[in-house]
């Protein structure tokens, strides 16, 4: 019996990889990569094969969905399979029903961490790691009052909200920020709870994990009209803003004089 | 060309309620329906009475023409004197051929009255049975016009004596379908009476009839009748006793205003609340009341585009007037309004209610739809669902001999499935045929002469026929569980037959979608279903299967719900025995998980996983092949009654009844649809063309094991499936 690894690819580009990530491509007997779960704009399959000397089978949604990861459970049969994953390769959830499918099979598993959008995000707005609650995927499909439902529960408990943005791979979709806030205020105007308003403070956070990323903070009425630039693109509803948050949004994320006001 | 100088005379009238009557005039193929009509159309003064009885106004069509059948539904306005105050008659045309009768059924929406034609020589029929059984069931008042009396004396050679027992024994024939069809209230009212003037006799095509109290008035006797045929005479006969004074009288005395008639009618027709604004203007026929009209037919015109053709039943409508379709959900202007002269359309300024108009620029109306007035569009419960008898049984595919023209070819297809609900146009993707279902091989081949017609006289390669067959359980199915393709979201199924009382509430349209969930809800639980089922139906699918949900407190189902009633929709569309719809099942969500992410809980998850769970429960229970059963009847002469039965039941078909009278005997059996190609050639060698039959869908059945077997590698072959039926374990899952 061969193994499985799951290796992260870290973030925007090939370069995100770890160097043991790295390592693993190099001796593995076969290696996929699926892109399908989170949008990494400039990663090219060409230099990836040249820097690790590999060919990269590429895995679409249904291969890993649909007929269970079949070929890559076949190919750790015999030997050792990668599969790379943006980000971090396991945040992304769906794929720990391969990891369980190919354990009960008696296939070993591992794990190359790779640097993940949402501590890429998270650090990026200066906000405290620890005051963070549920987070959630604002879907293009606006059946979903979830994202809204979430918001509310933890700023209810005066906690951050990360919402990230659909991306349908298969049709080139990415949603942006200001997608994401009218489909927010469309539930906000069936629900009429308040809890999305012209006026609530917003953290948008574009290209996280790229040398150009844009982070601003201010009221909503101002970020839907924000240019961002390319996708990927993130959200945060901030709950409670301690000091050095607060001081930090104004200092680093543009936030507008009068939050100070806010949280004093 | 026909006049048109009493437009504006039938036009002042139609305001005047009481002297309105809605009728139509129904019958068995061939029993002269349209004969008569075209009587009546020349004493309106549209025809000159010398074309009528050969110009056949009402069949238009050219193709109707050539076949000499009614095919489509047309309407017409009379004007009718009785003892010197005019009424006005509107005329609603329906077809004889029994492969049509969703027509007919359209058509007695809007109609209060129904002249029942029947032949003196045949008798009541298969389809008057049918036809009847439909006008009952909608609340339309039949009476009976015996047809052909010349034939009784003049081929017959019957003395009045004979003659009197035939229409005896026709009279009585006919109560009894009103006896088994009528509903309790109306029908001790309803059965006919000659004493009543009820009945009428004549000839349809000699342009005579009469009432009894039309006979007496004018002191003929039976006999004298005879001896006019006796004496070659008969022309006389038309002036003693025109034909359309007895019919047009005997309507005008027997029928109900629009103002009686919607007072009981209404109830029947449509399911909203009476006490509501608009249940109260529809029982008084109120003109001041918003505007409400159930649209019957809708036809395609090359030049004007869709007309569409309706009863109003409340308000007035006029062009311009704002409107609003409740199925379609759409708004529109009507640009023209209309009143029908046989196969013309006259213009006109506006309809008030209790008539019927066409009306122009409504492109999305289909029959069935309802209209109403743009102020009351969001208080508008629509009227059912019209209810078909007859279900698309048969399907053939076409294609254009040049495949250039194949454009054309959909174009036509378009407007014909406009035109005839009962026609199902369909494209199949992967194959790329063009497939055509309809009632049977008639419907299908008429209908492929209509694509010729309107495709301009394009060649068209039609295949065989093919039958239609359903999928359905004959047991309860395992609790079946199935996981979300990325495995986060599990949906627990468990499938079995729909009650058999339930299927026909559907069939009759006393259980509908459109009623709501809670209304559903309501009906289902007087039919005996458990409150905890019947208050959670979630959705009922075209093919009678039914969707309900017993799980408690699942976070997010609600947002999940939209998404798992389009897998069950999906599920139904095709079944794992053969890829034919699914039929009769009642499918029961027992357990739901899902993952917290909206994202991962998407359409593409939870579609997939629902449909392979219904499968999967399916499958464990018991599943059967449904075939399509026509009832038949056969007129044969005695000595060929042997020959015919034994050649249904070869069929494997079954005999019902077997009744003689005169000459003629009537057998009454089912068949399956797939037994009866070949059966006009089998059936006319076997009797040397002597026997007179006809089939309509009855219902489905169970197909016999061996059959099932057959029919199951038939499709799959066909279909270009592997030939071994799906085991329950590619659908279920393991926990």
């Amino acid at each position: 019996m061969g193994e499985i690894v799951f290796v992260g690819l870290g973030l925007y580009d090939e370069g995100g990889i770890s160097l043991r990530g790295l390592e693993e491509v190099k001796t593995a007997d076969k290696v996929f990569v699926e892109l399908y779960t989170s949008l990494m704009p400039h990663f090219s399959i060409e230099n990836f094969e040249r820097i690790s000397g590999k060919k990269l089978h590429m895995v679409s949604r249904k291969e890993l969905e649909e007929e269970n990861g079949e070929a890559i459970l076949k190919a750790a049969e015999t030997g050792k399979a990668v599969l790379l994953v943006p980000g971090d390769p396991l945040i992304a959830t769906t794929h720990v029903a391969l990891r369980i499918q190919a354990e009960k099979l008696g296939i070993k598993t591992r794990i190359v961490h790779g640097a993940s959008i949402i501590s890429a995000v998270i650090g990026l707005s200066s906000l405290h790691n620890y005051k963070f609650g549920k987070s959630v995927t604002i879907p293009f499909s606006e059946a979903s009052e979830t994202p809204y439902e979430v918001i509310a529960q933890n700023k209810k408990v005066e906690l951050h909200t990360l919402c990230l943005l659909d991306v349908k791979a298969e049709e080139k979709r990415y949603m942006r920020i200001h997608e994401g806030l009218e489909s927010l205020l469309k539930i906000e105007e069936k629900r009429k709870e308040k809890i999305v308003a012209m006026d609530t403070l917003v953290v948008g956070i574009a290209r996280a994990g790229s040398t150009n990323p844009t982070v601003k903070a201010g009221f909503l009425k101002d970020l839907l009209s924000y240019d961002f630039g390319e996708p990927p693109h993130s959200i945060i509803f901030p709950g409670k803003l301690h000091f050095m948050e607060a001081e930090a949004l104004m200092v680093l994320a543009g936030a507008p004089e009068s939050l100070k006001e806010i949280v004093e | 060309m026909p006049k048109f100088r009493q437009t504006a005379d039938i036009l002042k009238l139609m305001s005047k309620k009481e002297d309105i009557r809605n009728i139509g005039i129904i019958a068995h193929i061939d029993h002269g329906k349209t004969t008569m009509t075209d009587s009546l159309l020349a004493e309106a003064g549209l025809l000159s009475p010398k074309i009528a009885g050969e110009a056949r106004a009402l069949d238009y069509l050219e193709e109707e023409q050539k076949r000499g059948i009614t095919i489509k539904t047309a309407n017409i306005s009379l004007l009718h004197e009785m003892e010197n105050r005019p009424y006005v008659i509107n005329l609603i045309d329906t077809p004889g051929h029994v492969d049509f009768t969703g027509k007919v059924t359209r058509a007695l929406r809007a109609i209060d009255g129904a002249v029942v034609v029947v032949d003196a020589v045949e008798e009541v029929m298969v389809q008057t049975e049918t036809v009847t059984r439909q006008a009952l069931e909608e609340r339309v008042r039949p009476v009976l016009f015996i047809n052909k009396v010349d034939r009784l004396i003049k081929e017959l050679r019957l003395n009045p004596d004979e003659i009197q027992k035939k229409l005896i024994r026709i009279i009585r024939d006919f109560n009894n379908l009103i006896d088994i069809y009528g509903e309790p209230e109306f029908k001790e009212k309803w059965k006919v009476d000659p004493s009543k003037e009820t009945v009428a006799f004549g000839s349809a095509l000699h342009k005579w009839g009469f009432t009894l109290s039309m006979a007496q008035e004018k002191g003929i006797k039976f006999s004298d009748i005879v001896d006019a045929y006796a004496k070659g005479e008969y022309q006389a006969l038309p002036q003693l006793l025109p034909l359309h004074t007895a019919i047009l009288d005997m309507v005008v005395k027997n029928m109900p205003n629009p103002i009686e008639a919607q007072k009981y009618r209404i109830t029947k027709v449509w399911k909203g609340e009476m006490d509501s604004e608009i249940g109260r203007v529809m029982l008084k026929c109120d003109d001041n009341g918003p505007t409400v009209m159930c649209i019957t037919l809708a036809q395609v015109d090359p030049h004007a585009g869709l007309v569409a053709t309706g009863r109003l039943f409340s308000g007035s409508i006029k062009e311009g007037d704002r409107i609003y379709l409740v199925n379609a959900k759409k708004e529109y202007r009507v640009q023209q309004v209309s009143m029908y002269m046989g196969a013309f359309r006259e213009v006109v300024g506006g309809i008030t209610a209790g008539n019927i108009a066409a009306l122009l620029g409504l492109d999305l109306a289909r029959a069935g739809e309802t209209l109403v007035d743009i102020e009351h569009k969001d208080a508008m419960f629509p009227f059912e669902r019209i209810k078909y008898v007859s279900e698309p049984v048969i399907t053939i595919a076409i294609e254009p001999k040049h495949p250039r023209e194949l454009p054309r070819l959909v174009d036509a297809m378009n407007r014909l499935s406009i035109e005839d609900p009962n026609l199902v146009t369909t494209i199949n993707k992967e194959t790329g045929e063009y497939l055509l279902s309809g009632m049977g091989e008639l419907h299908l081949e008429i209908a492929v002469k209509f694509l010729r017609d309107y495709s301009g006289g394009m060649d068209i390669v039609t295949s065989r026929p093919i039958v239609v067959y359903r999928e359905s359980v004959a047991k309860q199915g395992i609790e079946a569980m199935a996981k979300s393709p990325n495995k986060h979201n599990r949906f627990w199924i468990q499938v079995e037959p729909l009650e058999e009382k339930v299927i026909e509430m559907i069939e009759k349209g006393d259980l509908a979608e459109e009623m709501g969930r809670k209304r559903m809800g309501t009906v289902l639980k007087e039919a005996g279903w458990p409150t905890e089922e019947a208050r959670n139906i979630w959705a009922l699918e075209e093919h009678r299967n039914i969707i309900i949900d017993l799980t408690k407190g699942i976070q997010y189902l609600r947002e999940a719900r939209d998404m798992i009633i389009s897998g069950f929709r999906w599920a139904c569309e095709s079944g794992p025995l053969c890829e034919e719809p699914l039929r009769g099942l009642k499918v029961k969500l027992m357990d739901v998980k899902l993952h917290e992410d909206p994202v991962h809980r998407g359409p593409a998850q939870v579609m997939p996983a629902i449909r392979r769970a219904i499968l999967g429960s399916f499958l464990t229970a018991n599943p059967v092949i449904l075939e399509p059963v026509y009832k038949i009847g056969v007129s044969v002469p005695a000595q060929w009654v042997g020959e015919s039965s034994s050649i249904i039941t070869r069929k494997r078909g079954r005999i019902l009844s077997s009744e003689q009278r005169g000459a003629l005997t009537t057998i009454t059996g089912y068949i399956p649809v797939a037994e009866t190609f070949g059966l006009s050639a089998e059936m006319r060698s076997a009797t040397s063309g002597h026997a007179f039959w006809q089939c309509t869908f009855d219902h489905w059945e169970k197909a016999p094991e061996s059959v099932a077997a057959e029919v199951i590698r038939q499709i799959r072959e066909r279909r270009g499936l592997s030939p071994e039926i799906p085991s329950p374990k590619r659908f279920i899952d393991e926990a």
